[in-house]
């Protein structure tokens, strides 16, 4: 009646015993490679973790005032598109850009899971144009992102060292720190191209796409990470 | 135990390099990159010996040296910790007994990605490059290295006056962060193949200890560098580019700096949370080693084997929430102080087991009084006198008045320089004969051995005391008491002088352990397979020393856990694990 009375269901805690105490491998079914990426994802955890611990520590010790996030980060939209005028003046949306990108960067992590499934299928085919997809769309964010840090550095002056609106630190941060985060983008961006190459030529065709799958992982983490930067640098 | 599941090394051959070339030098063989590891650490460890005598030599002598002012005290001081903590500890306990024993010893080939164990070493190389680039740098340009003590405290530490500020510190915080890729690359593989790679019957309760220390350090590690590597990556920009992270508004040889805002304690916070954990990513491997030299050598199994990997597992936990007790007197918080004095004292239970355990086994044992099992017995000793002296330094209230004095020196030498290292001359003692096929020469050992461990008693012991009257670590001349009286009793520099003399014995000792190695890899009496009638798997490998592959055609199958020496009614005091229990009658 119940789903106890079933014979042959393990607790999840029976079954993880199990497993943790058999030999050969304590993850089963778990490939080298997946294991080794969950691992490096949680050593890569601790690095962001302290970014952006270290962000929090000095925002709330320095003196100076912090800048507002809603005017250092807005964005104007236009009044007017090649010789086109439809608005009276351009209306400046705070954080504009900002959402733009993190849309764009979480409709990745979609094509993403779209592309792993496709691979456990063992869909070729799929595998390549979602994994290109989701490429496309990361290497769009960091297009976006050095646009932000253009507008910041060029037109607003923002510099590492110091801004005209307040504590230097704010520079600092936000450009060590998203600057880390898009270097991790753009790897993933290359990592996926190489992938989706291998795919294409084969390279995965005698054994299984699991690859796709570890790339998935590391792909997921870059996204995960961007929602806790985009919430205290931007929403804070 | 052993399941249907197969062994996924057993499923894909291994690569045999054709060359020379790859073979011996850019080799993806485990054991390969072990020696190479060992020796680098070796390397640099011997200049940091140097470093350390030339110390010594200042302190008992101030005016031996003139070449040897203030300014290459403090940097010597600075290299010899780091080189001793992170480039000889850290690399020889991980990198070269990491790589070793955790294939063999959990029945492995090989690591599960031999390609990045191989660039692990490489890039670790390099930091070492980029480390000891200094001096000969020092010679053609005015680059000095960094004298901010191995904490790198900020702000003094990229302030002018500091030896190293402006250059010396960047090659310092580069060549670390180039470490911790090294250290990741390795890390990762050693845990990989710990929990997925390991032969039929091996379950992780009966992995040999060693690997249990090596998986719970690496395990901390892979958590406590991205801390220092953070704090490296804001120091070089506060340096290089003018940032303020740690540095606050700040008034230096009479100029107002740049600087303003930041906040020098975060480093000490990043700092100490992989500061901390690193004195276990340290401490844990040389635990698990002494666990198993102890037990081969007392022909007894380890007392308590679960609640000793219990401890490893405690120990690893708690070193993370304890990093706090090493800045008492940086001013924070009292409560901090409460909280993290009473984790700290926590420490003391886990690792109290660990030694009730060691002692334990050996009680009515039947002790060989081997070269390894010396070293083995010694680091139980010194083991116990740094972990004492840690209770006195984990309380606040007895640690504000000896802060920064020698009694910390005293204590932290003991427990993690001393201690490790024996382990580490053990550890070498009882893998050379599987790694070379023959043996060290036990006469040349144990005159190594007792100057080393009776040297280093002389060495730290006093220091205790002169903690206690007083003596500041990090000075470059404690000679004052003519000079200053009141500073200095005389008694404390004649201590001096008599360390500085043990010092000069033990580090020239050293030269016996290098002749011993050398010479016996040539002319050292063949070991055969087993020489210590050892039961863990690295003992039971066809050829000796292994082959690539390390267990020619089938992985061995486990049916017992390590440790079965002299079990009753059994006709051979040791029962290896690949040997089948007998049916039950």
């Amino acid at each position: 009646m119940t789903e106890a009375t079933v014979p042959n269901q393990e607790s999840v805690f029976t079954s993880t015993a199990r497993d943790w105490s058999s030999d050969i491998t304590t993850f089963k079914g778990v490939p080298w490679g997946k294991a080794m990426m969950w691992i490096f994802l949680v050593s890569d955890t601790f690095i962001f973790t302290c970014f952006l611990v270290s962000y929090m520590t000095v925002r709330m010790t320095v003196t100076d005032p912090w800048p507002n996030p809603s005017e250092v980060f807005a964005l104007a939209i236009p009044h007017e598109l090649f010789g086109w005028q439809f608005l009276e003046a351009p209306i400046p949306v705070p954080l504009l850009l900002i959402a733009i990108m993190t849309f764009i960067l979480i409709s990745s992590s979609g094509t993403m899971a779209m592309a792993v499934n496709m691979g456990y299928q063992r869909n070729k085919k799929g595998v390549i144009w979602l994994m290109l997809a989701t490429a496309a769309f990361g290497a769009s964010f960091v297009g976006m992102q050095a646009f932000e840090w253009y507008k910041l550095i060029v037109e607003e002056g923002i510099r590492p060292w110091g801004n005209s609106m307040g504590a230097a630190q704010f520079g600092s941060f936000f450009f060590m720190v998203t600057g880390f985060h898009g270097l991790h983008v753009s790897a993933g961006v290359i990592y996926l191209v190489i992938v989706a190459l291998r795919v294409g030529l084969g390279h995965y065709d005698k054994t299984n796409f699991e690859i796709v799958e570890i790339t998935g992982l590391y792909w997921h983490f870059v996204d995960l990470v961007w929602v806790f930067i985009f919430a205290l640098f931007y929403l804070w | 135990m052993a399941t249907a599941e197969i062994p996924y090394q057993e499923t894909v051959p291994l690569h045999h390099p054709k060359t020379w070339l790859g073979k011996w030098v850019f080799s993806q063989d485990h054991k390969v990159i072990a020696v190479q590891y060992g020796i680098t650490a070796m390397a640099v460890g011997l200049v940091a010996l140097v470093l350390s005598q030339l110390m010594r030599i200042q302190l008992a002598w101030p005016d031996a040296m003139p070449w040897f002012g203030p300014d290459e005290y403090l940097s010597a001081i600075t290299m010899h910790g780091m080189i001793m903590v992170i480039y000889l500890l850290t690399a020889f306990l991980l990198g070269a007994f990491g790589n070793f024993c955790v294939p063999l010893m959990c029945g492995a080939r090989d690591m599960v990605f031999p390609f990045v164990n191989m660039l692990s070493y490489w890039v670790y190389l390099v930091s070492v490059i980029v480390l000891l680039a200094v001096y000969p740098l020092m010679l053609f340009t005015d680059v000095q290295p960094t004298g901010a003590g191995w904490t790198l405290y900020p702000p003094q530490t990229i302030t002018a006056g500091t030896p190293g500020a402006d250059w010396g510190i960047v090659l310092m915080l580069a060549s670390l962060a180039i470490f911790i890729v090294a250290f990741t690359m390795g890390g990762l593989n050693y845990i990989t193949t710990i929990l997925q790679a390991r032969t039929r019957g091996m379950t992780l309760m009966r992995m040999p200890l060693t690997v249990w220390g090596i998986f719970i350090a690496t395990f901390l590690g892979l958590i406590a560098f991205p801390a220092l590597f953070v704090s490296a990556v804001m120091m070089l920009l506060d340096r290089l580019i003018g940032t303020s992270f740690f540095m606050p508004a700040i008034v230096s040889l009479g100029q107002k700096l740049s600087y303003s805002g930041g906040q020098p304690l975060l480093f000490q916070h990043l700092f100490w949370f992989f500061g901390h954990p690193e004195v276990y990513i340290v401490a844990l491997p040389a635990f698990g080693v002494v666990s198993d030299l102890i037990s081969v050598h007392a022909r007894k199994n380890i007392f308590g084997y679960r609640m000793m990997v219990w401890a490893i597992v405690a120990i690893g936990v708690l070193s993370l929430i304890v990093w706090a007790h090493h800045m008492y007197v940086a001013g924070m918080h009292p409560y901090f102080g409460f909280f993290f004095a009473t984790t700290t004292l926590i420490i003391a239970v886990p690792t109290a087991i660990k030694v009730y355990n060691w002692t334990l086994t050996l009680w009515r044992a039947n002790i060989k009084l081997t070269v390894p099992m010396l070293f083995a017995l010694a680091f139980v000793l010194t083991f116990i006198m740094g972990g004492i002296t840690g209770l006195f330094l984990g309380n606040v209230i007895i640690d504000i008045p000896l802060s920064d004095t020698y009694f910390v020196v005293a204590h932290f030498h003991m427990v993690m320089g001393v201690s490790p290292i024996l382990a580490i001359f053990g550890g070498i003692y009882h893998w050379y004969p599987k790694l070379t096929g023959r043996m060290l020469n036990d006469t040349v050992g144990k005159w190594h051995f007792y100057i080393t461990f009776i040297g280093t008693y002389v060495i730290y012991f006093p220091m205790h005391y002169l903690g206690f009257v007083g003596v500041p670590r990090r000075y470059y001349e404690t000679a004052l008491g003519e000079v200053y009286p009141d500073f200095y009793p005389a008694s404390a520099h004649d201590l001096n002088v008599f360390i500085t003399c043990a010092a000069l014995v033990v580090g020239a000792a050293q030269i016996l352990f290098i002749y011993n190695l050398v010479h016996s890899f040539f002319w050292g009496r063949k070991a055969g397979a087993n020489p210590w009638g050892a039961n863990s798997l690295e003992w039971r490998t066809p050829d000796t020393p292994p082959s690539h592959g390390n267990w020619g055609e089938q992985l061995p199958s486990v049916h017992r856990w390590a440790y079965d020496y002299g079990v009753p009614g059994e006709e051979t005091d040791h029962i290896p694990q690949d040997v089948p229990r007998r049916a039950a009658s």
